[in-house]
């Protein structure tokens, strides 16, 4: 049968299980296009390719399937460049189509011409240009592979225009041809053996939980583990949700504004199963004072964390599913650890999670979070921006399940959390989508409101609005003699005109009594995306926190309110 | 800090060089000699790596290498009873009254002389590293106009383990 290379590429996308893909037209993808008219393919038209990228990443942050973009080349493709680097930090599986120039152009700076397997190589899985149109099918099939398997991480596959309008003698049937690459199946069983003797050993036992454990599939079999030997469970950001907020043995989220309790358990702890984690510099503040009583047993997919900025005593390669499998069938229930948890609950009354009440009337942010948490049920899947927004939303909601919380951990980056929402929403329309917003991060992907109302999806987006850029201003409060540098926001947009003008709805919540009736409203919408613009007071901050490069032991804020 | 020679297997493709010198370079270590080319399998190129660095800094290098897709095999063989071998091109200064005098240190050091200019010679050597190191410091004194060196390509004697 003959075929065009736009039409192989999008039978290949149909074989690796892809009915929706995230998108921007432009020339050099022009018979990607034509090929999708006719294609039952669902394709959503962003506004701009950061919302394509971050969209396509929130889809797979929720549905654990692999985010699929389309950008056309030059600027198409770089406007992809935070979200595949902001996917890479977190290991979400995507594969990102970029067109390309033809190929007797590229090389000679040609019209909307960029080096994209250039630009992206240190922050992509793996990444292909691909030359002939024989070699589609293959390289698609071995870009999801790659993908998907172990790490997952974002692949981008640039494509020429000829490539895609050539026709050839199409036949199924391609095969994945990657010596240099193996997928880890199993795990050492003298290490995991040797894990269960510590953990039968442990006193003060800690599992320190993180993204691995969201993307290996294994919540189940971690509860298990921390329910059947009764060891508290503290997340990183990433992990959040990987065990129930609410459990009696959860911890919360550890690190520069985790909990007291958390950062004072790892500060004591005698053993730290540390489960898809990487040790960042975020969790562990200054390293040599991090755990300094605990023997270390680290799970991870990729051998590569293992050693690099903690010393491990026993480390199992795996994925953390069959790992702690492989633990949980050794071990036997046990009772309560007694002493140790006696000091946990001391702990968790004397320093809880607290805030104050508002200084110039507005409200407090935590309330809004709580609020949030307690209306939905703890079941909405939440994305964030960056920021205090992202911290104390962190904090105060209680993440009861896996890809419920999307939230770019490791980059940081502003702006992603609304197109993540239509991402998610668009992958799980039956779920409670809401961003948590701040007012400086929701002006850097607004435009996205445009993709929203034409999908008519309700998105439930709360800006924080301290008219402040909060994070950077804290750290100016704290560590720049209140030198507030530009980081002042007043000058704003009506964001419940600006939702109106994009047709979506647009609320104002001033204070405290009008914040109940506002969310309801919004939850109740059916059709569109509602934007809650929440006063919030203007110089809130976020405690308790560790100061940079400090150790967890000595964290401020947060007790003396 | 200790030397290593690696060999890397890698992909013969466009980029893969790039791909593990890049790598080198983000993750902040610094490679002091490389040299690359094909193998006897024409789909397979072999990187020779020469880079400094403790036991901690060669296991992350060696994990980091292994995520490369089109890194195939990584080997230390520093600990290896190997053949290491770098080859040279100087271009030294020699006129009439010198030249008898470098073409003695040219056979002591069983190098060979490729070109004669009037005023200059060029001489290839092929060696290791401390062979090479001393062939250039006895031709300094006659002024050195240019020097090229290959890097170091290395080989483990005997049959594979």
């Amino acid at each position: 049968m003959q075929l065009k290379g736009a039409e192989i590429l999008l039978r290949c996308l149909q074989e690796e299980g892809v009915d929706t893909v995230f998108g921007y037209p432009g020339g050099a993808v022009l018979p990607i296009y034509d090929a999708l008219y006719d294609s039952s393919i669902r394709h959503i038209l962003a506004r701009h390719e950061q919302g394509v990228a971050h969209a396509a990443d929130g889809y797979a942050r929720a549905t654990g399937k692999v985010g699929v973009c389309i950008a056309t080349s030059g600027p198409g493709a770089t406007n992809l460049v935070t979200g595949i680097a902001t996917a890479y930090m977190d290991s979400i599986p995507m594969v990102c189509f970029t067109g390309q120039v033809g190929t007797s152009l590229i090389g000679r700076d040609a019209f909307q011409e960029a080096d994209i397997t250039g630009i992206t190589l240190p922050i992509t899985k793996h990444n292909y240009v691909v030359e002939r149109t024989e070699d589609v099918a293959r390289v698609v099939k071995e870009a999801f592979y790659i993908a998907r398997t172990n790490r997952p991480g974002p692949v981008v596959v640039d494509l020429p225009k000829d490539v895609m309008e050539k026709s050839i003698e199409f036949s199924e049937g391609a095969e994945v041809n990657l010596r240099g690459y193996r997928v880890m199946k199993g795990c050492n069983l003298g290490q995991v053996i040797a894990a269960v003797e510590l953990i039968k050993k442990a006193e003060r036992p800690v599992i320190y939980a993180g993204g691995g454990v969201i993307s290996s599939d294994a919540a189940t079999e971690l509860r298990e583990l921390a329910e059947k030997r009764k060891i508290p469970v503290t997340t990183t950001l990433m992990g959040l949700g990987a065990f129930p907020g609410n459990n009696y043995l959860s911890l919360g989220m550890l690190g520069m504004h985790g909990t007291r309790y958390a950062n004072y358990a790892i500060g004591e702890a005698d053993l730290l199963i540390a489960v898809g984690v990487r040790f960042d510099d975020r969790v562990t503040g200054n390293v040599n004072t991090f755990a300094p009583h605990a023997k270390v047993i680290h799970i991870d997919i990729d051998a590569a964390e293992i050693g690099k900025n903690v010393n491990t005593h026993i480390p199992i390669v795996g994925q953390a599913k069959e790992v702690l499998q492989a633990i949980n069938e050794r071990l036997e229930p046990v009772a309560e650890y007694g002493e140790w948890h006696r000091t946990l609950d001391r702990w968790k009354q004397e320093f809880p999670l607290r805030y104050g009440s508002s200084r110039d009337g507005r409200l407090m942010p935590q309330h809004v979070i709580e609020k949030i948490y307690d209306l939905t049920k703890g079941e909405a899947i939440i994305t964030t921006e960056v920021g205090q927004n992202q911290m104390w939303t962190a904090q105060y909601y209680k993440f009861k399940h896996p890809r419920s919380f999307l939230t770019s951990g490791g980059l940081g980056t502003m702006g992603f959390g609304f197109p993540a929402a239509i991402g998610a929403k668009i992958g799980c329309p039956d779920r409670l989508v809401i961003d948590i917003a701040g007012d400086g991060s929701i002006l850097m992907n607004i435009q996205e409101l445009a993709t929203a109302v034409q999908y008519r999806l309700p998105i439930v987006i709360c800006i924080l609005n301290n008219q402040y850029l909060g994070m950077v201003r804290q750290w100016q409060s704290l560590f720049y003699g209140g030198r507030y540098s530009n980081t002042d926001m007043s000058a704003q947009p009506d964001f419940v005109k600006l939702a109106e003008a994009f047709g979506a709805i647009g609320i104002r919540v001033n204070k405290e009594e009008e914040l109940d009736d506002a969310l309801n409203r919004a939850l109740q919408a059916t059709d569109r995306p509602v934007v809650l613009d929440i006063l919030i007071e203007r110089e809130a901050d976020v405690y308790p926190m560790v100061p940079p490069g400090g150790s967890l032991s000595n964290m401020l804020g947060g007790d003396d309110i | 800090m200790k030397k290593h020679t690696l060999t890397v297997t890698v992909e013969n493709k466009p980029g893969v060089l790039t791909r593990v010198t890049t790598l080198f370079r983000r993750r902040g270590y610094n490679i002091e000699s490389l040299a690359v080319g094909e193998t006897e399998n024409p789909t397979i190129s072999r990187i020779t790596i020469i880079v400094r660095g403790d036991d901690r800094i060669l296991e992350q290098v060696t994990k980091q290498l292994y995520k490369l897709v089109d890194v195939i095999k990584i080997v230390d063989i520093t600990e290896e009873r190997s053949v290491e071998r770098e080859l040279v091109l100087i271009k030294v200064k020699a006129d009439n009254n010198v030249r008898a005098d470098i073409v003695q240190i040219v056979d002591i050091f069983r190098a060979r002389i490729v070109d004669i200019g009037k005023n200059s010679l060029i001489i290839e050597v092929t060696g290791d590293s401390s062979k090479i190191d001393a062939m250039v410091e006895s031709l300094r004194p006659f002024g050195i106009i240019e020097l090229v060196r290959t890097g170091i390509v290395a080989m483990v004697r005997g049959e594979i383990k």
